[in-house]
């Protein structure tokens, strides 16, 4: 198979001329180490919707993506507002973007559902004022 | 069909060509939340949508479509262009609504 890789990117805030790079760099690297479409396709999606949401919400940060032969593990930091509560923004529809954004195509409030879907694990960890860090493991 | 044949078709105009001529479309898919096409548009499906940014590119591409076709009269702005054209994505548009464009697809599937 292939060696431990670690990966980091520096996510610009309210750039969208950027956003989604990091996930699309991730996924062509996944499949050039022929990881399985399946497992592919579930990082793509929930990094680009952890990716979207440093963007959107928190100005932007850093994400750290370690790839080993049994498990992809992204980490989602961001110096952001925070997350009040957890409960309500894991909720399907649940969305506080600002229309601006919404006209851009996003804010249906699926992206937090979306990203507990295709991950394996996830956890949350977020203060208000001073940021948060999602964690996401997709098992190969 | 291929892409190639929708596009010698010519009932969509042409905004781009990715070059994926070869790709196989599977059938026709349409959203205009991108949350909501993220999770599910399948690989190789034409994605019909009146979103003509650059994040439409972004997810099509994270989300394999094998091409888009903006409806309504919907326009590619610049950005999305340029980013269409990096990432080698096939765009086409139409003045149809969403529904008859897509069944149009659907009909010759
Ligand atoms: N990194 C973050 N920092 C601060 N708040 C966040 C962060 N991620 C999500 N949120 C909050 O959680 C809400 C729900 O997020 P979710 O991704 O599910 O929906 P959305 O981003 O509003 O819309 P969509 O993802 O469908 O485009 C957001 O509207 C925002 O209030
Ligand atoms: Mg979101």
């Amino acid at each position: 198979m292939y060696d431990a890789i670690k990966l980091t990117y520096n996510v610009s805030g309210d750039d969208f001329t950027r956003a989604g790079e990091a996930s699309s760099d991730v996924k062509g690297k996944l499949k050039k180490m022929n990881v399985p479409p399946d497992a592919v396709r579930k990082v793509a999606i929930s990094m680009y919707e952890g990716e979207i949401n440093m963007v959107i919400h928190a100005d932007g940060g850093q994400i750290t993506v370690e790839i080993t032969k049994d498990c992809i593990t992204m980490i989602l930091a961001d110096k952001g507002p925070g997350i009040k509560d957890i409960d309500q923004a894991m909720q399907a529809g649940f969305s506080t973007a600002p229309d601006n954004i919404r006209t851009l195509g996003f804010g249906a409030g699926m992206g937090l559902p979306n990203m507990k879907k295709y991950s394996d694990e996830m956890k949350i960890e977020t203060e208000i004022g001073v940021g948060t860090t999602v964690t996401m493991k997709v098992f190969i | 069909m291929t892409v190639k044949e929708l596009i010698d078709n010519n009932i969509f105009e042409l905004v781009n060509n990715g070059g994926n001529g070869d790709t196989v479309i599977t059938k026709p898919f349409a959203c205009d939340l991108l949350s909501f096409a993220m999770s599910k548009a399948s690989a190789d499906c034409a994605w019909f949508t009146v979103m003509g940014n650059m994040n439409t590119i972004a997810v099509s591409v994270l989300a394999d479509c094998a091409c888009i076709i903006l409806c309504e009269g919907a326009e590619l702005d610049e950005p999305g262009m340029a980013k269409a054209t990096q990432q080698n994505v096939t765009v086409f548009k139409t003045d149809e609504p969403i529904f008859e464009a897509a069944l149009k697809l659907y009909n010759l599937l």
